[in-house]
């Protein structure tokens, strides 16, 4: 195709969505006004019922806690797909001995020493920020899926300030699959509890406890922390996998 | 809607006009990641703390992260 009909397809893709795009504007509610029935409702009775201060959460782990279940297996199915693709890539590396040779000879590169000092400086705040945020997540913004990655990043953090063998160090791969697929089940577990008592399936059945403190909104805590777990082994396990693949790191036995 | 809106709008149509305008692979992962805040700090003036928070996470940290991972595994090949 040439530059001047490509142009020309442009400019009418241009003019077609503009005149789209005005005309669904106009059919806009005002900025601010929002007339959703379930938003509204729970705004009034969300908080007196779960005793979660953060709605957000209350709507995604209890009064929809069942999407919020998929949603989750979804991220653990792409977790263990991305594995699956890089481990068989990283075995068929390992065969070919002409590929060997050329890993053994290649330079990692050498981390500069403010990077390094940077990192370590914020390994310990970055994991206290991410337990905060992953058990605060019924309280104030926040939960399971911010926090685990904040967590996650805390071992990019040690890669950074140290080498690829302290993070792998810090979170071996055993660790990692095991938080990762202990923190999915523990949701579906969690789910259980509703059932036993005699309700519907992640059925908030816990002792709600008082509003505002620590401990209370029942399962919606517990929840959190097991997609809180399960998000950050899963991050970190991605991470170790993608920086194997990186550097194909040979791991003395 | 406030100043304050209009102007955090101006900033993310720009910051993702400029990721689509730098065309060298590395330096538009950062550009994409500093785009990812811009973003963080958009849903948080429009009231949504809970999605800035993922947002900055997944856009300013993650999405970055792998994009540098993958440009390292291509430059190698």
């Amino acid at each position: 195709m040439s530059f001047t009909s490509r142009r020309n397809l442009f400019f009418a893709g241009v003019l077609g969505f503009a005149a789209l795009f005005l005309w669904g504007l106009r059919g806009l509610p005002d900025f601010g006004r929002y007339e959703g029935v379930y938003g509204l409702t729970l705004n009034k009775v969300g908080v007196a019922q779960t005793h979660a201060t953060n709605l957000v959460a209350a709507v995604a782990f209890d009064y929809r806690g069942f999407d919020t279940l998929g949603e989750e297996f979804i991220l653990f199915a792409a977790v263990v797909g991305v594995a699956i693709l890089l481990r068989a890539h990283r075995d068929e590396a390992a065969t070919d001995d002409a590929k060997e040779k050329e890993d053994e000879g290649r330079n990692v590169p050498h981390t500069s020493d403010p990077v390094r000092v940077l990192g370590l400086g914020l390994i310990g705040p970055t994991v206290l920020l991410g337990l905060y945020v992953v058990v605060h997540g019924h309280l104030t913004p926040g939960g399971g899926f911010s926090g685990g990655v904040v967590l996650a990043t805390a071992a990019l953090l040690v890669y950074l300030a140290g080498e690829y063998v302290a993070l792998r160090r810090v979170s071996p791969e055993s660790l990692t699959e095991l938080a990762e697929s202990a923190g999915a089940g523990s949701y579906a577990v969690i789910g259980v509890f509703g059932l036993l008592a005699g309700q519907a399936f992640l059925t908030n059945v816990l002792p709600l406890g008082t509003t505002g403190h620590l401990n209370s909104s029942g399962t919606i805590l517990l929840i959190n922390l097991a997609v809180g777990v399960e998000v950050a082994g899963g991050f970190s396990f991605i991470l170790a996998e993608f920086l194997e693949q990186t550097l194909l790191v040979r791991e003395r036995v | 809607m406030e100043l304050l809106h209009g102007l955090v709008l101006v900033l993310v149509a720009v910051g993702g006009t400029a990721v689509v305008f730098t065309r060298d692979p590395l330096a538009q992962s950062m550009v994409v990641s500093f785009y990812g805040i811009l973003l963080g700090i958009l849903f948080f003036v429009f009231r949504a703390p809970d999605v800035a928070l993922s947002q900055i996470v997944v856009g300013a940290v993650a999405l970055p992260t792998m994009i540098l991972l993958a440009l390292a595994k291509a430059n190698q090949e």
